[in-house]
């Protein structure tokens, strides 16, 4: 891990490390927001995942989002980390801090910061089950691709 | 000469993570449709496209050196 807001990492993330990048005296709040791998999802139980990126254009893209909301909320900082290669069951995947004078901003970024993960960022996750494997396709709830193809206006 | 980054589910079709195409000049469409019908991939009707790390329309036009990524609908976080 490096001083950088924004990174792709291989080894297992350092939660401490990220909050530390977003500490700020004119901070009042830090969230954080850590999305771990799940056990058992409809029913079905995963052994352990496989994360892969097209890390440069990930890294903008986070940096992007990045941009989106110090535009949004003024005045925050926020740093995200997202692991990939091999992650087992309760392993971080995903790791968001974000900084504000008051906690409001803080709380809204960051569950602004994991929606737009999940729409733009080209990372992909392999879900490896006892009986198969199979690459996961958008798994946003509000059904992103309604006619079945990508929309621009949501990049 | 254009190159084509493949992930996911469309790297494990096509059993390689990169192609290359001769070509000066061809749109986005164009290109999907080449690249589909050489490969069998039915899915790239699904999947968005980067030229040089950004995303691209349909209509934007792809010229030699550039690098295109085909990014199948992500699933991070």
């Amino acid at each position: 891990m490096t001083d950088s807001l924004f990174e792709i990492v291989e080894e297992p993330i350092d939660v401490e490390a990220i909050i530390e990048k977003v500490k700020r005296r004119e901070a009042g709040a830090i969230t954080t927001f850590m999305g771990t791998v799940r056990e058992w999802t409809k029913g079905k139980r995963t052994v352990y995942l496989k994360y892969q990126a097209y890390k440069p254009m990930a890294v903008k893209m986070l940096t992007k989002i990045g941009d989106e909301i110090e535009e949004k909320w003024p005045n925050t900082k926020v740093a995200i980390t997202h692991r990939i290669g091999h992650l087992d069951i309760s392993d971080l995947a995903v790791v968001i801090a974000v900084s504000s004078p008051h906690r409001k901003a803080a709380y809204e970024a960051n569950e602004y910061a994991i929606e737009r993960i999940k729409q733009i960022v080209p990372i992909w996750k392999k879900e490896h089950w006892e009986d198969g494997e199979t690459w996961i396709g958008d798994q946003l709830e509000t059904a992103a691709y309604p006619s079945g193809s990508p929309n621009i206006k949501d990049v | 000469m254009i190159h084509i980054l493949l992930f996911a589910d469309l790297q494990e079709k096509v059993g390689k993570d990169q192609l290359e195409l001769e070509e000066e000049s061809i749109s986005v469409k164009e290109l999907k449709k080449k690249i589909k019908n050489e490969y069998g991939l039915l899915q790239l009707d699904q999947v968005m496209t980067a030229i040089n790390e950004e995303y691209a329309m349909e209509n934007d036009i792809v010229k030699s050196g550039d690098t295109v990524a085909f990014i199948p609908p992500v699933s991070g976080g």
